[in-house]
C-alpha cells in the first residue's frame, strides 16, 4: 500500500510539472496569436472566450506571473482549455473529448496486446537460446527500426486501393453516425485493423528482445538449476520459475517507456487520418492552433500517467516483495 | 534479490580489467578492437561509417541539385534517376544524398548533448546520494514519464521554421532522462565497491574518484545510452520534418516523406517517392541497434547466441545445452547418464 501511495504522489508531482510546463510554453510564443484571431473573428467571439484565451497565453500584462499562474489553474479546474482555432469556436475540451476514445481504443489496446504478445514470444526465444529462433532476432531489429508512420504508408500502398477490404483512411464509414450499433461498430473495427497491425508489427519486437535477454539472464540463476535438478517438467521450469521472474523488469520497463510508445503511435493516426488525438495534434500544428496543441499534450501526459499507475498496480500484484513492506 | 534487473551486474569484472590504464600498448591495441570481433557490432559500425561518409560527401556526389526542377515529372526509377523523380521533376536520389548530412548531424549533436546531460545528472545523483539524489531522480523520472515526442512537437512548432541546430538542441534537452536513470543505478552500485572505498580512503578528491574510478566503468552504459539517444533523435527529427514543423527548405529524409505525403504519392502509385527514404531510416536504425546489441553482448557474454546448442552424443542421443548445464558426451562403450547430460554449475 505504501508503495502505491508513493507512486501516486510521484505521478501527482509529474502532472503538476507537466501542467506548469504547459503554462510556460505559450509564453515563449513570439507575437500575439490571440489578437490576430480576435481581429479575424471580429464580433463572433464572446468576451468570456477572449478572457479565457488571454489567461491561457498570459496576455494580461497587468498581472504578474504568479497571478497568471493561479488564474490558469482556476481555469483548468473548470475544464476550460480555451477555444480551438482549427474548429473555431468549439472549445478544446470538446474536440479532445471527441477524439480521446478513438486513441484509447486504438493505441491503448494495441500497446497492451503488443506487450503481452512480445513478452510471450520473448519467453520462447530466451528459453530456446541458440536454436533457429536466434536467427529471427535481426529481422525483429529491422522491423523495430522502421518508423511507425512509414510502415503505415507502406501498408496503405500495399493493402488498400479500389476494391480492397481495408479502407485507407478515417475511423469509420463516412455517413455513419457514431453509436454502439450493428452498423457502426463493425465499420470502426474494419477501419482500425490496418493501423493496429502497423503498431503491433513495429512495437512488438522491442518486447521480444528485452524479454529474451531477461530470460537468458534469469535462466543461469541457481534456482533454475535446482528446479531442473529436482526433475520438474521443462514447461514448469520455463514458465513458473524463469518467466515469472524475468517478467518483473519487463513490466517496469513497459511502464517507463509508455511515454515513448504513445508518442510514436500517435503518428500512425496521422498517416491513416484516424480521428484520434494524434491526427488532431497534426491538424493543430498545421493551423498553429496553440490551445488545441497544449490541451492534447496535457491529456496525453495525464493518460500516460494513469497508464503508469495501472502498470504499477500490475507490478504490485506480480511481485510479492513490494507487498511485504 | 534473486534476479538482477539488467545485465549490469555482470559488467564489472571485464570492465575493471579494461579500465586499468597501465596495460602494455600492444595489449591495449588488441583489446580496443575486440569489440569489433562481434559480427553484429562490426556490421553496425560498418553501416554507420557508410552513412557518416555520405553525410560528408553527399552534397558533392549528388548527381543533381535536389531543388532543381526538370521535365521528367514523376518518373519511375531509371538509369538517369536512380530513385525516380518527384512531381516537380526533382531527383529523389540526390535529395536522399543531400539529406543524409542533416539527419546525421542532428542525430549526433542531440545524442552528444543528451549523453553529457545524462552523465552529469545521473552520476551526480548516484554518487552524492541524499537530497541531491532525490531531487535529480525526481527530475529525470518526470522527463521520462512525460511523452517526449508531443513535447518536442509543441516546442518546435512555436519556433517558426526551426533550423537543424535548434531541432537538435530541443531533442537533446528532452531525451536525456533514460540515460541518467540507468547511469544513476549503476553509479549507486559502484559507489560502495572496494576499489572506490580504497580510493576514498587514500584521500582522493571526489572529482578524481568520479572521473577516474567510476566513469571508466560506466563506458559501456554511456555508449549504449548514446546510441539509443541517436536512434531516438533521428526518428524525432524525421517525424518533425514529416509533419512539416521544422524547416522545409533544407532537405532531410523526413522532408522527402513530407512532400510525398502532401502530393498524394501513394494515390498516384509513386512508390519510389517514399520507399527509399524509409529504407534509409530503417537501415540506419538497424545499424545503431546492432551496435547496441554488440555493446550488450560485449558486456554480458551470456546474451550472445552461441553456435550450435544441440549436440549428438556418441550413443546417438541429442542433448540440448542450456546455461548452467554442460552436456557430458559419454564415450561409446560406457553407459551414459540417464538424461544424457550432467549438472555442473
Amino acid at each position: 500500500m505504501r508503495f502505491l501511495l508513493q507512486r501516486t504522489a510521484f505521478y501527482l508531482f509529474t502532472a503538476w510539472a507537466a501542467i506548469t510546463l504547459n503554462f510556460f510554453i505559450p509564453r515563449l510564443v513570439p507575437g500575439d496569436p490571440v489578437q490576430s484571431l480576435i481581429s479575424r473573428n471580429q464580433g463572433r467571439i464572446s468576451a468570456d472566450a477572449i478572457q479565457s484565451l488571454r489567461v491561457l497565453f498570459g496576455l494580461d500584462k497587468n498581472e504578474n506571473v504568479w497571478q497568471q499562474y493561479l488564474d490558469y489553474w482556476r481555469q483548468l479546474c473548470h475544464g476550460d482549455l480555451g477555444l480551438s482555432f482549427t474548429f473555431f469556436p468549439t472549445p478544446v475540451s470538446t474536440v479532445i473529448g471527441d477524439s480521446l476514445l478513438w486513441t484509447v481504443c486504438l493505441v491503448g489496446i494495441t500497446t497492451v496486446v503488443s506487450f503481452l504478445l512480445g513478452t510471450a514470444l520473448g519467453v520462447g526465444a530466451g528459453w530456446r537460446r541458440g536454436s533457429w529462433v536466434d536467427g529471427l532476432l535481426p529481422a525483429t531489429t529491422f522491423l523495430s527500426s522502421i518508423p511507425y508512420f512509414w510502415l503505415g504508408l507502406v501498408a496503405i500502398a500495399v493493402f488498400t486501393g479500389p476494391g480492397s477490404f481495408f479502407p485507407s483512411s478515417g475511423g469509420y464509414e463516412p455517413g455513419l453516425v457514431p453509436a454502439f450499433d450493428q452498423y457502426f461498430v463493425p465499420s470502426a473495427i474494419k477501419h482500425s485493423v490496418l493501423p493496429a497491425a502497423t503498431i503491433l508489427v513495429s512495437s512488438m519486437s522491442g518486447w521480444i528482445l528485452s524479454m529474451r535477454n531477461m530470460m537468458v539472464t534469469v535462466s543461469s540463476e541457481d534456482y533454475i538449476t535446482v528446479a531442473h535438478a529436482k526433475g520438474l517438467p521443462e514447461r514448469r521450469v520455463a514458465l513458473s520459475y524463469a518467466a515469472r521472474n524475468a517478467l518483473l523488469p519487463n513490466v517496469s520497463g513497459f511502464a517507463l517507456s509508455l511515454g515513448f510508445i504513445v508518442g510514436g503511435t500517435l503518428l500512425v493516426e496521422i498517416v491513416f487520418s484516424y480521428p484520434g488525438l494524434g491526427y488532431q495534434l497534426f491538424q493543430a500544428v498545421g493551423y498553429k492552433d496553440y490551445p488545441l496543441m497544449q490541451g492534447i499534450f496535457l491529456i496525453i501526459t495525464i493518460s500516460v500517467l494513469v497508464a503508469n499507475l495501472l502498470a504499477d498496480v500490475a507490478y504490485l500484484l506480480l511481485d510479492p516483495r513490494t507487498r511485504k513492506s | 534479490m534473486a534476479i538482477s534487473p539488467s545485465s549490469i551486474e555482470q559488467v564489472i569484472p571485464g570492465q575493471g580489467a579494461m579500465a586499468q590504464p597501465s596495460a602494455a600498448p600492444a595489449r591495449a591495441k588488441r583489446r580496443r578492437f575486440r569489440f569489433l570481433a562481434n559480427a553484429k557490432a562490426a556490421t553496425g559500425v560498418a553501416i554507420l561509417a557508410g552513412y557518416c561518409l555520405l553525410a560528408v560527401i553527399g552534397p558533392w556526389v549528388a548527381p543533381y541539385d535536389p531543388d532543381a526542377r526538370s521535365g521528367d515529372v514523376l518518373q519511375a526509377p531509371s538509369a538517369r534517376h536512380w530513385f525516380g523523380t518527384t512531381h516537380l521533376g526533382q531527383d529523389i536520389f540526390s535529395q536522399i544524398l543531400v539529406g543524409t548530412r542533416s539527419v546525421m548531424v542532428v542525430g549526433l549533436v542531440a545524442g552528444l548533448l543528451a549523453t553529457i546531460l545524462s552523465i552529469l545528472i545521473g552520476v551526480t545523483a548516484g554518487y552524492l546520494g541524499g537530497a541531491a539524489d532525490e531531487g535529480l531522480s525526481a527530475l529525470s523520472n518526470v522527463f521520462l514519464v512525460i511523452p517526449a515526442l508531443p513535447l518536442i512537437i509543441i516546442v518546435t512548432s512555436i519556433v517558426e521554421q526551426a533550423s537543424d541546430t535548434l531541432v537538435a538542441l530541443i531533442i537533446g534537452f528532452t531525451s536525456w532522462a533514460w540515460g541518467a536513470r540507468v547511469l544513476r543505478a549503476q553509479t549507486l552500485s559502484l559507489r560502495r565497491r572496494d576499489y572506490v572505498e580504497a580510493a576514498r580512503a587514500t584521500g582522493e578528491r571526489t572529482g578524481r574518484i568520479i572521473l577516474f574510478e567510476i566513469l571508466p566503468n560506466l563506458t559501456a552504459i554511456i555508449a549504449s545510452g548514446f546510441v539509443g539517444t541517436v536512434i531516438f533523435a533521428v526518428m524525432s527529427e524525421i517525424t518533425l520534418a514529416f509533419i512539416g514543423i521544422s524547416s522545409v527548405s533544407s532537405w532531410n529524409w523526413g522532408t522527402i516523406l513530407f512532400w510525398a505525403q502532401g502530393q498524394q504519392a501513394l494515390a498516384q502509385g509513386a512508390w519510389w517517392w517514399f520507399v527509399p527514404a524509409g529504407l534509409a531510416i530503417a537501415l540506419l536504425g538497424t545499424a545503431l541497434a546492432l551496435i547496441n546489441f554488440g555493446i550488450d553482448e560485449f558486456v554480458s557474454p551470456r546474451l550472445r547466441s552461441g553456435g550450435r546448442t544441440r549436440i549428438r552424443t556418441a550413443d546417438g542421443r541429442t542433448a540440448r545445452m542450456r546455461v548452467g548445464f554442460t552436456p557430458v558426451l559419454a564415450p561409446a562403450r560406457t553407459v551414459p547418464s540417464p538424461r544424457g547430460k550432467e549438472v555442473t554449475k
